[in-house]
């Protein structure tokens, strides 16, 4: 979109040795990924997440408790249909703790992804009337979701001391499964967000997409139950890892880390970089869309 | 030479627009056109649009703007002026061209939109400041200043839904006018809060412009353009029409927006204006002699006379015109005799037509061009008793002063400056400091 000859990271240096020159002009081809001016506008990013946070659970009577309420019912739901009815095996944990563990980061990635596809057009209203670096947008609503999850981390600990969890120091590996969680949402936040302004059948695909790729995780189920040779395929999967991983290091059961993780970690950066550019490409005329 | 803070050259933008489809009523051929529409889509974007799916909101606009100086950008609705504050804020980009801005830049094209119901006013100027790209100390060191400008203090810890419309603009105005950018775009924000607000906000506009900043604004009120202005620009479908001093800008474009008239009248009765119980016939400005006339001499009277057809009866209904010059400010505003006495009092009107009159003498307006708005309307405590027509710019004459030596102005060929009204006063001038003055009065009143 607008290229900045010198970002003006301080406004006193920026005065101290000349204003700089900003160039508008349109972009032809691809044109940079502006994470520069996204770090400019970093506060911004913040008061936006938190405005978000703040906004979401306004005129509810139980307000937060729904934060909790959300994993909470589907883990008894699932207790009771895949645990007590089906008899699907977890491992010899018990089954609420066992699907409990993996509905926290699930639950994250799924709301991170439908909050940021949804993002740019709920936020039209500023970004028609005052500039700010788009990608701001997605990201916000990326990070805001971990407030829930930090919540709902609060029931899972209390299970875990009822059963008699403790974590091991595998445990201190989990913020980086939580980074995984969020660069794949955010990729698909960014691939869809802006073109979503214009098509909404984006936020519709993926409310249907995410219901299947649950199932493509082993958020219910162990992943022994997959046969071998779709093992592979199966562990393409980033969110396979990351449940894995919150399994791994909280209930010393479920799949350390291996070479194989570096396949979707790969796929999440390639995923990542050009959901950068399709977002950049579409974000600088997105007001024109309306 | 100043330098130059914003240099657009050959800015245009395209919109593209969709071609109209026939619009078939049935409900097989809608479900069709339904299923069928992704298709149409992919064949529409995959061709170069027609000529007739495009429109150019902006085309080969180029101009320069001076450090600290302060262009007003006009132009009717559609004109352009909105896109090219969009395209200058970074909101969008160009199509064609391009634009150099230096320093940084901060835009108000919408006052109060960064503003979240639910956070607090303080919550919300950090905010606010955020999306305008301030630091947060900067908008800490700001702050008493904001809050104290806003006139909210007792507020600041309740959630801005808690506020008054009022209040919330004057925050948000109050928020944007503290940045200290290099650049300021500023889209019709004068317009929000109440009338003493208006005047300190437009007196912070001000203050903005002398401090050296560049500024660029849009706004319908020409009187407040021809304030803080400079310079203007006059955009008219999309590209530049005029570029110079500001008072030429806004007479142009008052001028243009409206031909003369000396004369209106509306044949469709329905379509007159006004509401159920009167409404207007036709309006006409008349000289000395009874003629119509667009144009008249200073010196010369002119009489106004409006025709309406009073539909239903039992109402007291009162007349009043209202004089706008050129640069859009009010003259004069009169009211017919009606209302001598007590208001309230009086006979109320027969149905059927009226004709009302009124003079106004020569020698009391300024050159330039008028304009009329006309009202009728009943006394405020009647149930219906908002004006019944509101007639804004229902004539546009214009008064030429030929500069005739028995004038209010003689044929003294200097600046005049221009006030609203150019009265001929009664003057005495008596010498009181015995024969010397007298000679000099007397030989210049000999030349």
């Amino acid at each position: 979109m607008v290229r900045i000859a010198i970002p003006f990271t301080n406004h006193r240096t920026a005065i101290e040795t000349g204003p700089p020159d900003m160039v508008i002009k349109p972009t032809t081809g691809w044109g940079s990924l502006g994470l520069g001016e996204l770090w400019q506008y970093r506060e911004l990013l913040w008061f936006l997440t938190l405005r978000d946070i703040r906004g979401r659970y306004r005129q509810m009577a139980l307000g937060p408790l729904w934060i909790i309420i959300k994993p909470v019912a589907s883990m008894l739901i699932f207790s009771l249909v895949f645990g007590s009815l089906a008899k699907l095996p977890s491992d010899g944990i018990p089954y609420p703790v066992f699907t409990y563990t993996a509905l926290l980061p699930w639950i994250y990635f799924q709301s991170s992804v439908l909050e940021s596809v949804n993002s740019m057009r709920a936020r039209m209203g500023i970004i028609s009337k005052i500039y700010f670096p788009r990608l701001v947008v997605p990201c916000s609503a990326v990070l805001s979701g971990l407030v829930d999850l930090a919540i709902s981390s609060v029931v899972l600990l209390g299970m875990m001391v009822y059963f008699g969890f403790v974590p091991t120091v595998a445990a201190l590996a989990l913020p980086l499964y939580l980074l995984m969680a969020m660069a794949a949402a955010l990729a698909l936040g960014l691939w869809t967000s802006a073109l979503e302004v214009k098509f909404r059948d984006f936020s519709l695909a993926l409310t249907y997409g995410l219901q299947g790729w649950m199932y493509l995780t082993p958020v219910a189920y162990t992943a022994s139950l997959i046969p071998d040779r779709y093992q592979l395929l199966y562990k393409l999967n980033p969110l396979y890892w990351v449940i894995e991983g919150f399994r791994w290091g909280l209930l010393d059961k479920g799949q350390a880390p291996e070479l194989l993780i570096l396949a979707p970690i790969a796929l999440i950066l390639v995923a990542g970089v050009t959901g950068l550019y399709v977002f950049r490409r579409t974000e600088r005329t997105v007001v024109d869309l309306l | 030479m100043r330098n130059t803070a914003i240099r657009v050259e050959n800015l245009g933008k395209r919109y593209r627009i969709g071609a109209r489809k026939d619009r078939s009523k049935g409900v097989l051929r809608t479900t069709w056109n339904t299923l069928t529409s992704p298709f149409d889509y992919l064949r529409a974007s995959l061709r170069e649009p027609a000529d007739d799916e495009i429109v150019w909101a902006l085309k080969d606009v180029s101009f320069e703007v001076a450090e600290g100086e302060v262009l007003g950008i006009i132009g009717r609705n559609g004109a352009g002026k909105s896109t090219l504050l969009k395209i200058l804020s970074r909101i969008t980009e160009p199509t064609t061209g391009h634009a150099t801005i230096r320093g940084r830049v901060a835009s108000l094209l919408e006052v109060g939109t960064g503003f979240h119901q639910e956070l607090t006013g303080r919550e919300n100027v950090f905010l606010n400041g955020a999306i305008l790209g301030m630091r947060k100390s900067e908008v800490h060191d700001k702050y008493d200043e904001i809050v104290d400008f806003a006139g909210v203090e007792k507020f600041m810890d309740t959630p801005v839904k808690r506020y008054s419309t009022g209040m919330r603009l004057r925050l948000a105005f109050a928020v944007a006018a503290h940045l200290e950018p290099e650049v300021l775009l500023v889209d019709e924000v004068l317009a929000v809060g109440d009338a003493k607000f208006q005047k300190k906000s437009l007196g912070k506009m001000e203050t903005v412009a002398g401090e050296g900043r560049t500024v660029l604004f849009v706004s319908h009120n020409m009187a407040v353009m021809q304030r803080l202005c400079d310079r203007g620009i006059l955009l008219d479908e999309g590209g530049v029409r005029i570029d110079g001093p500001i008072a030429t800008i806004v007479e142009q474009y008052l001028g243009g927006t409206v031909d003369l008239e000396g004369e209106r009248a509306w044949r469709d009765i329905a379509r007159a204006p006004g509401n159920g119980v009167v409404r207007l016939l036709g309006i006409r400005a008349k000289n000395q002699h009874g003629d119509i006339c667009q144009e008249f001499d200073v010196h010369e009277q002119l009489s106004l006379e409006f025709d309406y057809h009073v539909l239903e009866e039992g109402h007291q209904l009162s007349t009043g015109i209202e004089l706008i010059n050129a640069a859009g400010d009010p003259v004069l505003v009169s009211l017919d005799n009606y209302i001598d006495g007590r208001w309230g009092d009086q006979q109320p009107h027969e149905t059927g037509k009226f004709t009302s009159s009124c003079v106004i003498p020569g020698d009391l307006l300024n050159e330039g061009e008028v304009s009329f708005n006309l009202r009728i309307f009943s006394p405020p405590w009647e149930p219906n008793s908002q004006p019944h027509v509101r007639e804004i710019e229902a004539l546009r004459i214009r008064i030429v002063d030929e500069m005739n030596p028995c004038g209010v102005r003689g044929n003294y060929p200097y600046n005049w400056g221009k006030p609203a009204v150019r009265p001929r006063l009664s003057w005495t001038t008596q010498h009181t400091n015995g024969d010397v003055l007298r000679s000099k009065l007397v030989r210049q009143a000999g030349r």
